[in-house]
């Protein structure tokens, strides 16, 4: 106990280096962004102003209900919709690896190796991943050929490239990983025993899995849930690739004015978005106490 | 505990390969090193049309090395913007020029300085092809050429010493089409929208360029004839975004690109068959042995140009190496190797030099290859018997309807284009 007491100041100096690189790379930044929300700008250069016209636009015509739903709902809708979707089958799907990795797979060398394969998508580059979708998903693409060849469709399905479910397929096969890596450390950290307690109490498997594994995991789940859909969020390289720039992303909407030069109005957009994914974040805190639970 | 420190390690290495994948975007570029003794020049620009071998040749002609800071059209102009002291000379479009000018980040060039400037076409300086005046709605060289003196931020209306960039390369673009695939008579830019072609037709998703593609369209549909295409007014934005938004609705558009490479890409997959296109991505397509034309229409092209600009602080020994690198570019050899691309050079006398007669004949007169047409790399481009998309110099550029523009109303278009996108 004393010893720790002696260390304490130290703890403070550690803390120092973290500290300068959150205010610097993180907190001045983001504040930099929110005071340039509200600034005007025109052609060449941005005027330190206080207006709201950047958020004004941002949400012009969507109260106006006789209308079409306005492009700034419709676009986090579509992009809501992906979150869900991506967030569901990373989950299922990462949750059925990580479980294989710690439960089955016994030698740490094996499960590195198995680990690094999952790795795989990311040693390429995103333009060469987009271009390998073509031969495989386009409308002469293997998929497509294997179809017409075995007669269960009598034209080229055009719905397996540029489309949402495309994106999906894409944001699947990149960002698994991302569940995997926490879900996968929760699992490590069960203690074998209760594991064993439950058995021997006579519970079978999917009651283990249920009742132990699941709630012993949900740190894991949220942390990687947490991952995904921040990345899905904010993704507009993917979405514009894979839904051939035809889907609409709060990214995109971002990238464009950002070349523009009309930064004002990305900081407002990009003001919206951290705010709303903020808020989902805080909600599934709320679920659980990562703090806690780590 | 054995097992919990080799869990550690395990939970190290996968860490770190995430940290791995996220940063490897990061490492770009660090500023280069003006060595007193050999020459560094920081370029800035797409790059699209520059090589090694131009690097290689101008080293061994005049012993200066350039870097090149590759960057995207937009990019290159929110760079001069945002960081104009990381560039000594930038290749630019005239189209940015409205923007860029009254930020007074470019210098005011010398025309005095350049040798070759008495041979710049006259395309650039009074909008004439061969004595005949061509189309010059939206922002055509002409118009925003001049300067009213070196740290002039307003355009002069006649000629003046002072000029904002100093032109080297120019191009008419029109639609590429895979006449394997389409299998008849392309003659109109109103196809791009022709049901016909429905979920096989591309246009590109940068708005300043694309609305331009989208306003040649509009009018050969005769929907609207626009006073000034490059100069549009709300409602003329309103009408032709509408008309795009209804087309990408019924769902005419296979996707949209907005990297040269996705461009050639559509194509060459057969994705596309008919979609905005660029020069060298033809090229690319055909040194594929892919089929592709880069289709002349009756409505006429759509024109780009850019040159050299420097960054206003410019000066001393920095602006002599500049001068000279930009007297080396347009002393010829730089000039036929845009030619042989399929692009113009800005001084085509001196280019004519490093030509051989049949290559002339082919890219500039419009006359069938005597001999097999190849590009600067060495891949055939052409058989003999072929002629060139368009034909000679005269008929592609004369053929001129309008140029890539920066309207007044830009930031409304920007807007209506991102709901077009998102419609």
């Amino acid at each position: 106990m004393m010893k720790f007491l002696k260390l304490k100041p130290n703890v403070g100096l550690l803390s120092i280096p973290y500290s300068l690189i959150f205010i610097f790379f993180f907190f001045i930044p983001l504040t930099l962004t929110f005071i340039i929300s509200f600034w005007d700008y025109n052609e060449y250069s941005i005027i330190p102003d206080f207006i709201f016209e950047n958020y004004a636009y941002i949400f012009k015509d969507c109260l106006n209900f006789e209308k079409d739903i306005c492009v700034t709902f419709k676009t986090y809708l579509s992009t809501f919709i992906f979150c869900f979707i991506t967030w569901f089958f990373t989950l299922i799907i990462g949750f059925f690896v990580a479980y294989f990795l710690a439960f089955y797979v016994n030698s740490i060398t094996w499960q590195i190796v198995l680990f690094l394969l999952c790795t795989i998508p990311f040693w390429t580059s995103n333009v060469i991943r987009m271009i390998s979708w073509i031969p495989l998903l386009g409308r002469n693409g293997l998929v497509n050929d294997f179809l017409l060849s075995t007669g269960l469709a009598d034209a080229p399905q055009e719905w397996l490239l540029y489309s949402g479910f495309s994106i999906v397929l894409a944001f699947v096969h990149l960002y698994t990983l991302f569940m995997i890596v926490p879900i996968f450390n929760s699992m490590m950290r069960i203690d074998k025993s209760i594991i064993e307690a439950a058995y021997d109490n006579g519970a079978n498997g999917l009651q283990i899995l249920w009742n132990v594994i699941i709630p012993l995991c949900k740190p894991g789940i949220v942390i990687g849930s947490i991952f995904v859909i921040t990345v899905v969020m904010g993704d507009f390289i993917t979405i514009g690739i894979m839904g051939g720039q035809q889907i609409p992303s709060i990214g995109k909407i971002i990238y464009v004015e950002m070349s523009y030069l009309q930064l004002p109005a990305a900081a407002a957009n990009a003001v919206i978005l951290l705010a709303l994914t903020l808020l989902i974040i805080w909600i599934m805190t709320k679920m659980i106490d990562i703090r806690k639970e780590l | 505990m054995k097992k919990s420190l080799t869990r550690r390690n395990m939970l190290k290495t996968s860490t770190a390969a995430i940290g791995a994948v996220a940063g490897a975007g990061l490492l770009k570029g660090f500023p280069a090193i003006h060595a007193a003794d050999a020459p560094v020049i920081r370029y800035l620009g797409t790059a699209v049309n520059m090589g090694d071998a131009v690097q290689k040749r101008l080293f061994d002609d005049t012993g200066i090395k350039v870097k090149f800071i590759v960057k995207t059209t937009d990019e290159v102009v929110k760079t001069i913007f945002t960081q104009p002291n990381s560039f000594d000379i930038v290749d630019s479009e005239y189209f940015s020029m409205p923007k860029l000018v009254p930020s007074g980040n470019l210098l005011g060039m010398d025309t005095k300085r350049i040798k070759e400037w008495d041979n710049v076409t006259s395309a650039f300086t009074k909008g004439e092809v061969a004595g005949k005046k061509i189309g010059d709605q939206g922002t055509a060289p002409k118009k925003v050429m001049y300067l009213k003196g070196a740290k002039s931020k307003e355009f002069a209306s006649e000629p003046t010493q002072y000029v904002t960039l100093i032109p080297t390369v120019y191009n008419a673009d029109t639609l590429g089409i895979r006449p394997d695939l389409i299998k008849r008579p392309i003659s109109s830019w109103a196809e791009l929208l022709n049901p016909e072609f429905k979920g096989k037709a591309s246009i590109l998703n940068i708005p300043s360029i694309g609305i331009m593609d989208a306003a040649m369209v509009v009018e050969a549909m005769g929907e609207y004839k626009y006073p000034d295409k490059g100069n549009m007014t709300k409602e003329e934005i309103d009408l032709t975004m509408k008309i795009f938004t209804e087309a990408k609705k019924a769902g005419q558009f296979r996707a949209f690109w907005s990297d040269f490479n996705e461009s050639v890409n559509l194509m060459a997959s057969g994705e596309v068959v008919i979609q905005s296109m660029w020069s060298p991505a033809i090229t690319a397509v055909r040194t594929k042995g892919i089929p592709c034309v880069y289709q002349p229409l009756k409505e006429g092209y759509r024109a780009w140009a850019a040159g050299f600009g420097l960054p206003s602080t410019t000066k001393g020994r920095q602006a002599d190496i500049c001068y000279e690198f930009i007297n080396w570019y347009l002393s010829g050899w730089v000039g036929a190797y845009l030619n042989r691309q399929g692009y113009y050079s800005a001084v085509i006398p001196t280019a004519k030099k490093y030509m051989e007669a049949y290559e002339w004949d082919y890219w500039m007169m419009g006359k069938p290859a005597t001999a097999d047409i190849m590009s600067p790399e060495g891949k055939k481009l052409a058989s003999k018997g072929e002629v060139r998309d368009g034909g000679s110099y005269e008929a592609r550029m004369g053929g001129v309807a309008c140029w890539n523009a920066t309207m007044d109303e830009n930031k409304y278009m920007v807007r209506k284009w991102n709901e077009m996108i998102a419609s």
